[in-house]
C-alpha cells in the first residue's frame, strides 16, 4: 500500500505567487456574464469614440425634407429622424458618447473627492473624523436635486461644451458622499495594521502614509463602487436632462434623447425606442460587470 | 431603548439647524432671485419686493430672519412658521406643502409597501432556488428594474395600459371613490426600482442567513423547513432591508419629480423642482426641511426596528 504515498505528478518548478489582482482577474474571466458585458462595454465605447467619424450623417445636420421620418433605408436614416429632422443614428452615437463620458468623468470626480476625504478622515480619527463625517451626514440629508440645481445654476455658462463639464462636476460633487463613507470604514480597519506601523517607523509623513500605503489597499471596494456608480450617474444625468438642466442642444445624451422621445411617444415612437434600448443595454452591461467585479474581489469567495 | 430614541431626537435638532443653514447659504449662492424674471420688472418694484422679503440684507441676517421671524416674514422657523412663498403671491409655504404632501406621501408609502411585499417575496424565492431558473428570472427582473428608470417605464406603461388597451387612466388625480384607479400606474412605476433593489438585497441576505449556524441548529432540531425559514431565517434576513427601507421611504415620500410630471399629479416633488428653478427660497427651504426631518426620523425608526428584529441585540 506504499505506492499510494508516492505522488508521481511532477512538482511545479517554482510556485509563482499570485497577486490579489491577478487572482481577481482570473475569477472575473470565469464569470460568463461579466466577460460578455466586458465585451459589450468595450464595443459601446468603441462605437462612441469612432462612430461619429464613420457614420454617414453628422449629429447636427438638419434634413428639412425628412422631419420626424420613420426608420427608412432612404438616405440611410435607418433609425428615422427626430422632430428637427436630424438623423437618429448620429444623435444616438453622440448621446451614447456623452452619457458614457459624463458617467466616467463624474465617477472620477466623485472618486477623487471621496477617496481623499474618506481616507483622511479615517486615518486621522478622533474629533477630526467626527467633524468630517458629521459634515457628510448633513450633506446627505439635503436632497440630491436641490444640490445639483444649485450647483448647475451657480455658474452660468453659455457654451454647451463647458456646460457639459459643469454637469459632471455637479453630479460628481454629490456622489462622493457614499464613496467617502466606504473608504473611511476601510481605512479605519487598516489604520492599526503592521504595514502602516512600519511606514510610520520608517519616518513617513501622515499624508504620505494615507496616499502611498492606505489608498492602494482600499482600491478593491473602490473599483466595485465606481463601476456600479457609472450607471447611477447616467440615470442621474437623464433626470437632469428631463428637468432641462442637463446637456444642452445641439449636444445630447441618452437621457435627453429619452426625455425628448417620451414626449413624441405616440407620433414618433422610434425616437423613444432606440435610445431607451441603448440605455438599457449600456446599463445592463455596466451592472453585470460591476456585480462580476464585486464577486471577483470579494475576499469571502477566495 | 426609549431613552436612546429621545436622545437621538434631541440630537436631531442641531443637525436640522445645520442642514437649514447649509441649504440656505447654498441657495443664496446661486445667481438670480425670485424676482429676476425674463419679463423685466421696473427696478423700483423689484427693489421694493426684495426689501419686503429682506432679500437686500446680507445672507446671515436673512438666515436669522428666517429662523426667528420678523414682522413681514411671520413667526420664523423656530416657531413653526415656514414663511410666505416668494413665487406664489399671498400663499404660505405651509399651505403649499399641505396641498402637495398628501399626494406624494400616499404615492410613496403605497409604492414602498408594494415593493416590500413583492421585492421581499421575490428575493426569498430567489434565495431558496439559488442558481436555478427562478433565481435567474428574479435577478433579471431586478437588474431590469434598476436599468429602466421611471422616465422610460412611465411613458411606456401609459402607452400600453392607457392608450393601447384603455385599461387605466394615464394622468391626473381624483380624490373620490374612483381615485384609486388613478394611483395604480404611478405607484407601479415608482415601486419598480424599489422592488429591484429590495429583491436583490433580500436574496443576498437570505442566502447569508440560511448559511448561518443558527439555521443549521434550527434544522438539526428537526423543525419543519417552513418554520425554519419564516421564524428563524426571515427575521435575520430582514435586517438589511430595514436599514435600506428607512431612508428610501423618506426619498419616495418627499415626492418624485418624474412621476409627478409624467402622470400629472399635484405633489411636492414637482413643486420643489419648480421652486428651486424659480428661486422660491422659502418654499425650497420648507421642502428641504421636511425631507431632512423624514430622513432623520425614518433612520431612527429603522435603527429601532433593527433592534426589535435582531435576536443578537436582545437583552
Amino acid at each position: 500500500m506504499s505506492d499510494i504515498l508516492i505522488d508521481d505528478t511532477p512538482l511545479p518548478k517554482a510556485i509563482k505567487g499570485r497577486s490579489l489582482w491577478e487572482d481577481a482577474r482570473r475569477r472575473l474571466m470565469r464569470n460568463p456574464a461579466a466577460v460578455a458585458s466586458l465585451y459589450v462595454v468595450a464595443i459601446l465605447v468603441l462605437i462612441a469614440i469612432f462612430g461619429p467619424f464613420l457614420w454617414v450623417h453628422k449629429y447636427d445636420t438638419i434634413f428639412r425634407d425628412s422631419v420626424a421620418a420613420a426608420p427608412t433605408w432612404d438616405n440611410m436614416h435607418i433609425l428615422g429622424t427626430d422632430t428637427e429632422g436630424r438623423d437618429m443614428v448620429a444623435r444616438l452615437i453622440l448621446g451614447l458618447g456623452i452619457s458614457l463620458l459624463v458617467g466616467l468623468a463624474a465617477t472620477l470626480v466623485a472618486l477623487t473627492i471621496g477617496v481623499t476625504y474618506g481616507a483622511v478622515a479615517g486615518f486621522l480619527g478622533g474629533w477630526v473624523d467626527d467633524a468630517m463625517m458629521r459634515f457628510v451626514d448633513v450633506l446627505y440629508s439635503i436632497p440630491f436635486v436641490f444640490f445639483v440645481i444649485v450647483l448647475m445654476t451657480v455658474v452660468t455658462v453659455p457654451d454647451p461644451g463647458l456646460k457639459l463639464i459643469l454637469v459632471f462636476c455637479a453630479i460628481g460633487a454629490v456622489e462622493w458622499l457614499t464613496m467617502s463613507r466606504i473608504v473611511r470604514g476601510q481605512t479605519i480597519a487598516l489604520r492599526k495594521k503592521e504595514f502602516v506601523e512600519a511606514a510610520r517607523a520608517s519616518g513617513a509623513r501622515p499624508m504620505q502614509i494615507v496616499f502611498r500605503h492606505i489608498v492602494p489597499n482600499v482600491l478593491g471596494p473602490v473599483v466595485v463602487f465606481a463601476t456600479l456608480n457609472v450607471p447611477v450617474i447616467i440615470l442621474a444625468e437623464s433626470f437632469l436632462s428631463f428637468i432641462g438642466l442637463g446637456v444642452q442642444e445641439p449636444l445630447t445624451s441618452l437621457g435627453r434623447l429619452i426625455s425628448d422621445g417620451s414626449r413624441q411617444m405616440i407620433n414618433a415612437p422610434w425616437m423613444l425606442v432606440a435610445p431607451a434600448a441603448t440605455m438599457l443595454i449600456t446599463l445592463l452591461a455596466l451592472n453585470f460587470l460591476g456585480d462580476g467585479l464585486r464577486d471577483a474581489l470579494d475576499p469571502k469567495e477566495r | 431603548m426609549l431613552a436612546q430614541a429621545v436622545r437621538r431626537l434631541l440630537l436631531a435638532i442641531p443637525t436640522l439647524l445645520a442642514i437649514v443653514a447649509a441649504a440656505f447659504v447654498l441657495m443664496h449662492l446661486a445667481p438670480g432671485g425670485p424676482f429676476t424674471k425674463e419679463r423685466q420688472v421696473p427696478q423700483e418694484i423689484e427693489q421694493r419686493l426684495e426689501a419686503k422679503f429682506g432679500l437686500d440684507l446680507p445672507v446671515e441676517q436673512q438666515l436669522l430672519r428666517y429662523l426667528i421671524g420678523s414682522e413681514e416674514s411671520g413667526g420664523g422657523l423656530l416657531r413653526g412658521d415656514l414663511g410666505p412663498s416668494m413665487a406664489y403671491k399671498d400663499k404660505n409655504v405651509v399651505d403649499i406643502i399641505a396641498e402637495g404632501a398628501p399626494t406624494s406621501a400616499i404615492l410613496g408609502i403605497s409604492a414602498m409597501i408594494l415593493a416590500l411585499f413583492v421585492g421581499g417575496a421575490l428575493g426569498v424565492l430567489a434565495a431558496l432556488r439559488q442558481n436555478k431558473a427562478q433565481d435567474y428570472l428574479v435577478m433579471a427582473i431586478a437588474i431590469g428594474g434598476v436599468c429602466l428608470p421611471p422616465l422610460v417605464i412611465g411613458p411606456i406603461m401609459q402607452l400600453f395600459f392607457g392608450v393601447q388597451w384603455q385599461l387605466l387612466p394615464t394622468s391626473g388625480l381624483h380624490r373620490d371613490e374612483y381615485g384609486l384607479r388613478y394611483l395604480i400606474l404611478p405607484v407601479l412605476t415608482l415601486s419598480l426600482p424599489l422592488i429591484a433593489i429590495i429583491s436583490r438585497l433580500m436574496r443576498a441576505s437570505m442566502i447569508e442567513a440560511l448559511r448561518s449556524n443558527a439555521i443549521r441548529t434550527a434544522r438539526a432540531k428537526g423543525l419543519p423547513e417552513r418554520q425554519v425559514i419564516l421564524r428563524h431565517a426571515l427575521p435575520i434576513a430582514l435586517l438589511p432591508i430595514v436599514s435600506y427601507a428607512g431612508p428610501a421611504l423618506a426619498g419616495v415620500m418627499a415626492g418624485s419629480f418624474v412621476i409627478e410630471t409624467v402622470f400629472a399629479l399635484p405633489g411636492i416633488g414637482k413643486q420643489f423642482v419648480l421652486a428651486a428653478q424659480q428661486r422660491d427660497y422659502t418654499l425650497v427651504m420648507g421642502v428641504v426641511l421636511i425631507y431632512s426631518f423624514l430622513i432623520i426620523l425614518l433612520n431612527l425608526a429603522a435603527d429601532l426596528g433593527y433592534r426589535v428584529l435582531d435576536p443578537r441585540s436582545r437583552t
